[in-house]
């Protein structure tokens, strides 16, 4: 894969080299299946971050076809569970010695002929299915009840089913079954033209537009080895801030909401509107669509008002952060509130915000610099509390980083073409990335011999801090519990595709 | 708190008086769905089809030659056929107020031949005054409709002053809004909503996978949207449609304003 230092392992080694991986310090981003032949063996990808500055490794392993089982690497590193029983769900594939060999994305009772990732499974053929009761652990104890809380929910909100079992106010257990709003998006991609491939990307999470289309161009790009124009990496930059401006805002506005602080929430939706509006007047849509395409973007962007715009945003943001920061009644609910220790969010997977709030200082536009980040100086704002407050904390820090950001990429906008004509490629592979407001997201982009799109694999932010999140919620009060999920600022979307 | 009183009085009030004042729409420069002039289309030219992913623009050959359709209900509105097409037949145009109450009214016809629009309950003021409640229910979205939806609550739009409110119980529900592409697992929840709701009760499909089932219709794990699983009231394509143009539906639905789009025509 271009741009990866890769490696091919057999089934036997794979548990020994990636616990060598982890111990030279690398972490484990992603792992996933593909079939680079049709009828043919699958190929597990695993994929680890050595640090800043490092290629990736990535590490293939043929799964072997008379037991099509491989040795699960869950006991040992913790975050790859869930990306193993999606392998299984998917592609087929099982896992020996998975600690929690349940369904994940395809729920108890789906009957799909073969599974729904292998080139032979038909795109239009939907899988049969008849609803069936959720297997959840036993409870014991006569006073333990049990609260179902979903898929439907109160206000406007992505469906989502969390199951708690709690005595009085104190939870004892939260089982969150997500995978309700899973489309199938991976698929979707199968045979489509490589440019129109963006249009999927952009609907994968509807608030990441940017990021996600911005991670699948990079991944074509990489494989068909074409130079982005200057202006167009200085534009995706100043796009790319542009989401992560609005959705902090919202994410401080619905963090009010749920600490009840009514004017806060107002401010802070009132100022996300007027960022969509901007978005709106100078792309032509409020979430940034339509945009970006592989080898630039589709057309010119005139920006030239728009500083003007963000320095009459930026004292209105800064004093609504500032009052937010001395109201001891919204801080009284953040603070020591969904508690999350720097080593489980290592080895849960967090990432984004939640993961620098517990003290893990990683951002991929510093890292692993793409567009024109490694222009501009990158702070990173971190915390080692690891509550609700800090990670509120870590995105305030980050709207005013990504307002300075914005105005230094206009300022030193470069002149020229915003988009070159990328080569087909055929046969080829790449890897994208992009850090996005919730954190990291790769696209792992594979090509047919034809130019068209064989396979794609998406890891969105919100399927890594989804694992992490109910380490969180043991052992808390259900008066919290709406805080907590607020300050994780998470989609459904995203995490299920 | 006199912190966020203080707050509150010295910012003032955000909220305009749209759609009363037809000018304070909040969407300049939102760009909405591509407008259609077939009578400069050039023969075998497919360059709008080829980029159409999700299947909105159609050719139907005849011994007249080829015309060109459009399907506003599968549209997404990415551009991408304005910007392929050599001659203007598709352009680039603000129209977002789609909201129909016939899902027919959303392909383009010939000429403005459609049936006028089907008229909802005549009742429906005598049921609801002025007021109604909505329980929303994401069937599979991208999160796009729902930040949007959210947005209706905010000091711009302040949906509240139009009567209109959400409602965590569908059992104090009169209208359906499903967002999303109904997956598998979505379904038997969706339904189980509906008929929680007393009657009489309205179902409005928002966005354009609950329309049609948009890029992520069908597959594995999707419906096409909501033909066939319930009665629909209104359509409401859009990817996303923005807050005036869900304002404008549900304003449609209730009789408080017009239909703008018939037969695929957009109203000037």
């Amino acid at each position: 894969m271009r741009g990866t230092s890769e490696r091919i392992v057999q089934p036997s080694e794979i548990t020994g080299t990636c616990e060598r991986l982890v111990e030279e310090g690398a972490r484990l981003q992603m792992a996933y299946a593909w079939f680079p032949e049709p009828g043919g063996p699958a190929e597990v990808v695993y994929l680890a971050d050595r640090g800043p500055h490092e290629p990736f490794a990535v590490l293939r392993c043929k799964v072997p076809q008379e037991s099509v089982c491989l040795e699960s690497l869950a006991m040992r590193i913790p975050l790859l569970s869930w990306y193993e029983r999606e392998m299984t769900d998917l592609c087929g594939i099982t896992f020996r010695g998975h600690p929690d060999p349940h369904p994940l994305v395809l729920h108890e009772g789906t009957h799909p002929s073969m599974p729904p990732l292998d080139p032979r499974y038909p795109t239009n053929e939907p899988m049969p299915y008849s609803e069936q009761p959720w297997e959840l652990p036993p409870i014991e104890g006569s006073d333990v009840q049990v609260l179902p809380f979903g898929p439907v929910r109160a206000d406007v909100l992505e469906s989502a089913q969390i199951v708690f079992y709690y005595v009085g106010e104190a939870i004892l257990h939260c089982h969150p079954r997500l995978f309700f709003k899973h489309r199938g998006m991976e698929k979707r991609f199968e045979g489509v033209d490589p440019a129109l491939g963006v249009l999927i990307a952009e609907r994968i999470s509807g608030v990441d537009s940017v990021a996600h289309s911005l991670a699948y161009c990079q991944a074509v790009e990489a494989a068909s080895q074409c130079k982005v124009p200057e202006r167009a990496l200085h534009l995706r930059t100043v796009l790319a801030e542009l989401e992560r401006l609005y959705n902090h805002l919202h994410y401080l506005g619905h963090l009010c909401h749920t600490t009840t602080l009514k004017v806060g929430e107002a401010e802070g939706k009132l100022l996300e509107e007027r960022c969509k509006k901007l978005n709106g007047i100078f792309t032509g849509s409020r979430f940034l669509r339509g945009l970006l395409k592989p080898g630039g973007l589709r057309r010119d962007l005139d920006l030239q008002d728009l500083p003007l715009e963000l320095r009459m945003l930026e004292p209105e943001i800064a004093e609504y952060i500032a009052a937010l920061e001395k109201t001891n009644s919204h801080l009284d609910r953040l603070i020591t509130t969904g508690y999350l220790p720097q080593q489980i969010a290592f080895d849960q997977g967090a990432t984004g915000p939640i993961k620098r709030a517990s003290g893990i200082e990683r951002d991929l536009r510093r890292d692993h610099p793409y567009a024109a980040y490694d222009r501009f100086e990158m702070a990173v704002p971190m915390r080692t509390e690891g509550d609700a407050h800090a990670r509120a904390q870590v995105r305030m820090e980050e709207i005013r980083n990504s307002i300075t950001l914005i105005l230094k990429a206009l300022a030193s906008m470069p002149e020229g073409p915003v988009n070159v004509s990328i080569d087909s490629p055929r046969g080829e592979e790449g890897l994208g990335w992009c850090e996005g407001s919730r954190g990291s997201i790769y696209y792992a982009v594979h090509f047919d011999h034809a130019g068209r799109v064989a396979r794609v694999k998406v890891k969105s932010a919100s399927f890594s801090n989804w694992r992490v999140f109910p380490y969180t919620v043991h052992d808390t009060n259900m008066m919290d519990y709406a805080i907590n999920e607020a300050s994780f600022g998470l989609t459904m979307a995203g995490c299920d595709r | 708190m006199p912190v966020w009183t203080l707050f509150g009085l010295k910012h003032g009030i955000a909220t305009e008086n749209w759609p009363d004042n037809a000018k304070k729409d909040h969407q300049t420069g939102v760009l909405g769905f591509p407008r259609l002039e077939p009578d400069r289309c050039e023969e075998n030219c497919r360059a709008c089809a080829d980029v159409c992913l999700p299947g909105a623009i159609g050719i139907n050959s005849s011994e007249n030659g080829d015309r060109l359709t459009i399907d506003y209900g599968k549209c997404i509105a990415c551009q991408l056929c304005t910007e392929s097409c050599p001659n203007e037949v598709l352009t680039k145009s603000n129209d977002w107020a789609f909201g129909v109450r016939s899902r027919n009214d959303l392909i383009w016809a010939e000429a403005l031949t459609s049936k006028p629009a089907q008229e909802l309950s005549e009742n429906i003021r005598k049921y609801f005054g002025r007021s109604l409640h909505i329980r929303h229910v994401d069937a599979g979205s991208c999160n796009g409709c729902e930040s949007e939806l959210q947005a209706l609550n905010n000091p711009y739009y302040n949906l509240h002053r139009l009567g209109i409110f959400f409602t965590p119980s569908p059992r104090f529900a009169d209208l359906l809004l499903v967002t999303g592409s109904i997956t598998y697992a979505m379904h038997d929840p969706l339904l189980a909503t509906y008929n929680a709701m007393p009657q009489p009760r309205w179902v409005m499909a928002m966005g354009t996978c609950a329309v049609s089932g948009g890029v992520t219709g069908g597959g594995y794990s999707c419906g096409n949207g909501l033909d066939g699983v319930l009665p629909v009231d209104l359509y409401v394509p859009g990817c996303p449609p923005n807050p005036s143009a869900m304002i404008q539906a549900i304003l449609l639905l209730l009789n408080r304003s017009k239909q703008q789009v018939h037969g695929g025509h957009y109203a000037q």
